[in-house]
């Protein structure tokens, strides 16, 4: 019965191009806009480690300006730690795993010389980074707890700068010389680039993932400076590198693993009670507000996901729908026209049941045609922003589920759009037809 | 007009096409609107005057690679030999690049903590040289430029006091609101340690294209030391995309251990960091472009539709003595209340919708001239499209009415 009404339905699609044409351009176009849309927000909103949504939290701390609102984010505590206060989180032994990080740049200089220095972006950080984000390596792994505790030089690379700087090889245990100085090789990364960069939005939430990894312990014997940003509020005068080091400055991310719910609270009671100690020593002087926040909830509160694509979001559903409604129209002048040869049927027998399912067939041909001709759409559409938007590379591509998506969509929504005709069509009262014969 | 009343009952007993044109109406007005208000705001945005002339600056970023580098003789040294390319008009060194999207922003204030009536500033802040006014093509809108003996150097990790320092109008308007000269007035740093105000500029932007505080910025006479120098050169007009060679090879000639980067015109920065804003707004324009088509289509296919369908009543109406103009006139007149019906619920859902962006999204609300303009868009769409299938009914003869379907 299937093939026939799907046969039934090519022959009427097929009778009647250029109205057939229309419908299925209209769902298409719909689809396509749609599916752009979409597709960067779903890509922007996406969480990249969603499978440790619920053991992995952001850290903040309130130390903030009691006079005056932090800038960013009135409403809550600092997104970044002072050097102090994370330098006093990492003695904790409270959390599973648990790692301070920022960006900093390092000066790359290949053994070759016919290779110019080359700067590279690198994110220091402790060796726990790596599990608890999931990071795929290719040779290698990343360094230890003992090269952490000891400041060691030891360096993970991302698989694109090993290409460059090793051509690719295994070059676990070789030294990388940067600056004035030598690191070894621990490890060696795949490919890994999580989009929204949700461990440090701060500083460009669809950035590309840093090439270089280093401890976090070495930022003070090589007085590393921060690449990233940085947001001080007290007047304090800061003449040195220990001056800034003790100053108010917030510019360390500080991420940790935490297992339980009762890890966890035990975790909050744990910095806390730290604050109460700071405000002792007169700090943290604005009211206790000191936060856990897991990393869906922290890309929310960071408002990864630029206001443009929501709204955009929005207006696309409102074309979708002018589309949808366009195709109504059509299909509705289409069935009517074909009362006559319905009405024939009607009385060869075929029942208003039949009669429904079969125009429901035509309705479905036709969006399944314009979800596949509107995924088109939506390719030529993203690479469209691609083009006019330099940055928009890794918010903008088709994956399987958008792909599913986009088609499911079409058929539903031609599938709604047809609903109304279709009832039409299948009601149509034989009669008058049949007389005027 | 006198034919309303009948063309409306007419309507009445066969309204759901009327009912679809005037939702896709609707739907198309209420997207309209917003894309309009949108695409305007984001072309005044993109338009507006940076007070800089983007247009012939090239910018360089030098790396120091070794902590021991003499960064101080690196930038006199890379200053003269810029300022010796031909072609070359003027140069700073500095800490930031303005419309780049990263730098630094100060809090300065018109009075000493506890003072009364103290007011909080805060300003992009650039290092520039005695040429900065010049290598950025900034206009003074009273005061003067830094003068050699001005400069000092910028010890990195320090936050040694400034003396003298430059600011933008709409900062010194923000400072200073009760006076119209600025120029000898003091500002105090975070530590309250006195500045004094020696130029005030025209305009100029900062770092950071969507901050609401971008002309907000502050010149300190200084040279940067740390490890990261940019340059600033400004070059005779139409020349910056040709000279960012010369630039480029003058420093890495000059000195082969640092790594010198992105030498590029600053109009890369400034297009870069608008790249959103076009995007969005030239995606506006292509939505709107298809969805008047898919709307106009619409139409057409509807009323090539209701025509077909009324070809006897159309013909009898031609047998008793309307003219061909008649026929046109009520398709004309019954699209337009079609329309007009849509226009009323567009309208409607636009204004909500845009209520509800402004609200969600803390972006501004719709400026009212836009509705007119998009109504009466839409009215002249609707009269366009129906134009052919009215003008294909009036060509059917009353000969017609005498035939069966």
């Amino acid at each position: 019965m299937f093939s026939y009404h799907l046969r039934l339905a090519w022959k009427s699609l097929w009778g009647n191009r250029a109205l057939s044409l229309l419908m299925v351009a209209a769902i298409a176009v719909g689809i396509g806009v749609c599916m752009t849309t979409l597709t960067m927000y779903y890509l922007m909103s996406s969480n990249p480690v969603a499978h440790r949504n619920d053991v992995l939290f952001a850290v903040q701390l309130d130390g903030w300006d009691p006079e005056e609102a932090y800038n960013e984010d009135p409403e809550g505590p600092p997104w970044e730690l002072t050097w102090r206060d994370a330098g006093a989180l990492r003695q904790s032994d409270i959390p599973t795993r648990q790692a301070a990080m920022y960006k900093a740049t390092f000066v790359v200089q290949p053994e070759r010389e016919d290779v110019n220095p080359f700067l590279s972006i690198a994110r220091v950080t402790d060796s726990d980074f790596f599990r608890m984000f999931d990071v795929p390596f290719l040779y290698g792994d990343s360094w230890d707890k003992a090269a952490d505790d000891a400041a060691e030089q030891v360096v993970v690379l991302s698989r694109s700068i090993n290409e460059q700087v090793f051509g690719g090889e295994n070059s676990v245990g070789r030294t990388l010389r940067m600056g004035d100085r030598s690191f070894r090789v621990a490890g060696v990364l795949k490919d890994w680039n999580p989009t929204p960069k949700f461990f440090d939005p701060n500083n460009g939430a669809y950035d590309d993932a840093e090439d270089i990894y280093v401890p976090f312990t070495l930022t003070r014997p090589l007085e590393l400076d921060s690449a990233g940003n940085t947001n001080c509020w007290k007047p304090e005068p800061r003449n040195s590198y220990d001056d800034f080091m003790n100053s108010e400055c917030v510019w360390i991310q500080y991420w940790v693993e935490l297992s339980s719910a009762a890890q966890r609270r035990e975790y909050q009671r744990h910095i806390d009670a730290y604050a109460q100690t700071q405000k002792a020593l007169g700090r943290f002087e604005r009211p206790l507000d000191n936060r856990l926040t897991r990393v869906s909830d922290w890309l929310d509160v960071r408002r990864v996901v630029a206001d443009d694509s929501k709204v955009l979001v929005g207006l696309a559903f409102m074309f979708l729908a002018v589309c949808l409604f366009n195709t109504v129209g059509l299909l509705l002048s289409k069935f009517v026209g074909k009362a006559s040869q319905i009405s024939i049927r009607r009385a060869l027998g075929a029942t208003r049941g039949e009669l429904f399912r079969q125009h429901l067939v035509e309705v479905s041909v036709i969006g399944l045609l314009g979800g596949i001709f509107g995924l088109g759409l939506s390719y030529l559409g993203l690479w469209g922003v691609r083009a006019l938007n330099a940055g928009a590379e890794r918010t903008t591509y088709l994956d399987l589920n958008m792909v599913m998506l986009g088609v499911g969509l079409a058929l539903i929504s031609a599938v709604a759009a047809g609903l109304y005709p279709t009832w039409r069509a299948a009601n149509v009262d034989p009669a008058p037809f049949l007389r005027a014969q | 007009m006198l034919e309303m009343r009948p063309i409306l009952s007419a309507l009445m007993r066969n309204k759901t096409g009327a009912i679809l044109i005037a939702l896709q109406i609707a739907f198309t007005l209420a997207v309209l609107i917003n894309a309009a208000f949108i695409v305007s705001q984001r072309v005044t945005q993109i338009t507006r005057d940076s007070g800089m002339d983007v247009d012939n600056v090239v910018t360089a970023q030098s790396w120091a690679v070794s902590d021991d580098a003499d960064i101080k003789a690196m930038v006199d040294l890379d200053v003269a030999a810029l300022r010796e390319i031909p072609g070359v008009i003027a140069v700073t060194a500095s800490n930031q690049v303005p419309l780049s999207g990263g730098g630094w922003g100060d809090t300065v204030h018109n009075v000493v903590r506890g003072e009364e009536g103290r007011i909080d500033s805060n300003a992009a802040r650039y290092m520039v040289n005695e040429q900065g006014l010049e290598a950025l093509g900034l206009t003074l809108y009273e005061g003067r430029a830094f003068t050699r003996e001005d400069i000092n150097w910028r010890e990195s990790n320090s936050s040694a006091p400034i003396e003298s320092v430059i600011i933008t109008l709409p900062m010194a308007k923000e400072l200073f609101p009760d006076l119209s000269t600025y120029v000898g007035q003091t500002l105090y740093d975070g530590l309250d340690r006195p500045m004094t105000v020696v130029g005030v500029l025209e305009q100029m932007h900062g770092a950071w294209v969507g901050w609401d505080r971008l002309d907000m910025v502050m010149l300190a006479p200084e040279k940067p030391t740390s490890s990261l120098v940019r340059y600033l050169v400004r070059v005779e007009p139409g020349t910056a995309e040709a000279m960012t060679k010369q630039v480029e090879t003058v420093l890495t000639e000059r000195d082969r251990g640092r790594v010198v980067r992105r030498v590029v015109p600053m109009s890369e920065y400034r297009d870069n960091s608008y790249s959103r804003d076009r995007a969005m707004a030239i995606l506006m324009v292509v939505v709107v472009v298809m969805l008047t088509m898919i709307t106009s289509l619409g139409i057409v296919g509807l009323a090539s539709f209701s025509v077909a369908q009324r070809t006897r009543q159309i013909g009898t109406r031609r047998a008793v003595g309307a003219r061909r103009m008649h026929i046109v006139r009520y398709f004309l007149v019954e699209n337009w209340m079609i329309t007009t019906g849509g226009v009323v619920l567009g309208t409607a859902l636009g204004v909500v919708f845009n209520i509800w962006l402004a609200q969600a999204y803390e972006i501004d609300r719709l400026n009212p001239i836009y509705v007119p303009v998009a109504i009466l868009s839409i009215w002249a769409l609707g009269l366009l499209s129906v134009l052919g299938p009215a003008r294909r009914a009036a060509t059917i003869q009353p000969a017609i009415a005498t035939r069966t379907v």
